[in-house]
């Protein structure tokens, strides 16, 4: 049974609206009563996760499902995907663009930020098709 | 020590008078690299940054800062602002630099971490 499944389509570049996803999430899940620590972690990863669609991807969507395993967070991508995936995770590699440098994105953080806060991260890539990133975190 | 008590150490002007400034501020940091401020946020921190655009405070909203500092006076955009005051988020503007503003809260004793 799931408690909560919704989905956010998430533009390419678009940088004004990076983060709301992220904002609905922390609040949907807030108010299903989910501690505090939960909360952070999850809005971390969320957000990592997001600006990553918004910065290097084609365009894709964040799911997010709650159930009596967890909370699930899956990002899903239409491209170009991930060459070398063990260089994307190492903390500090980015191929952030200079407009993203400029917002402070690109420090290479985001992908080790998200495997810190899960309880189980799973990535998946293929050049040309897209990237998909599975993230669990246990409730308690 | 509260935002309102913080305002007054760091010289600051509030840019989101519509909000509450007695909350309490828990901890500091400086940065304007936001994964490194994503893995670094905590609840009630004051945050430094001379980053102003609208992710800033998508980042402070969500790590549930007590307040985001501009140094040197540095204008945060309107849409900025606006949508702090909007997400209960408060926005101060100090004419010190990072490195002073940081000085003064350290010295009056507010940690890097939550206690
Ligand atoms: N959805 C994606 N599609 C294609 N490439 C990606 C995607 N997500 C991450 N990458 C690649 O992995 C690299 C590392 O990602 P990571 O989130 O760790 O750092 P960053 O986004 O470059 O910088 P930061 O997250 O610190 O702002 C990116 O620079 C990019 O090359
Ligand atoms: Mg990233």
């Amino acid at each position: 049974m799931s408690f909560i499944h919704a989905e956010y389509p998430v533009a390419s570049g678009d940088y004004t609206r990076a983060g709301e996803a992220s904002a609905d999430i922390k609040r949907r899940l807030k108010q299903l009563g989910v501690s505090s620590m939960v909360l952070r972690r999850v809005s971390v990863a969320s957000y990592e996760v997001e600006l990553n669609l918004v910065i290097h991807s084609l365009g894709g969507q964040l799911i997010l499902d709650v159930d009596q395993d967890g909370v699930r967070l899956t990002s899903e991508d239409v491209g170009p995907g991930i060459p070398d995936i063990s260089l994307a995770m190492r903390e500090g590699w980015s191929t952030a663009n200079e407009e993203a440098r400029s917002l402070g994105f690109g420090a290479g953080m985001g992908l080790p930020n998200m495997k810190r806060n899960a309880d189980d991260f799973e990535i998946e890539s293929e050049i040309g098709k897209g990237t998909r990133i599975s993230m669990r975190f246990a409730l308690t | 020590m509260t935002i309102a008590e913080l305002a007054a150490l760091i010289e600051a002007e509030n840019q989101t008078p519509s909000l509450p400034i007695d909350r309490t501020v828990s901890c500091g940091y400086t940065c304007d690299l936001l994964s490194w401020v994503m893995a670094h946020g905590e609840e009630g921190m004051a945050w430094v940054t001379v980053q102003t655009h609208m992710n800033v405070v998508a980042v402070a909203v969500l790590a549930d800062m007590a307040c985001v500092i501009m140094p040197e006076n540095i204008d945060m955009p309107k849409e900025s602002i606006d949508k702090a005051a909007d997400e209960g988020l408060v926005i101060l503007k100090s004419p010190l630099t990072a490195y002073a503003i940081c000085g003064r809260m350290a010295a009056q004793g507010i940690p890097e971490k939550a206690e």
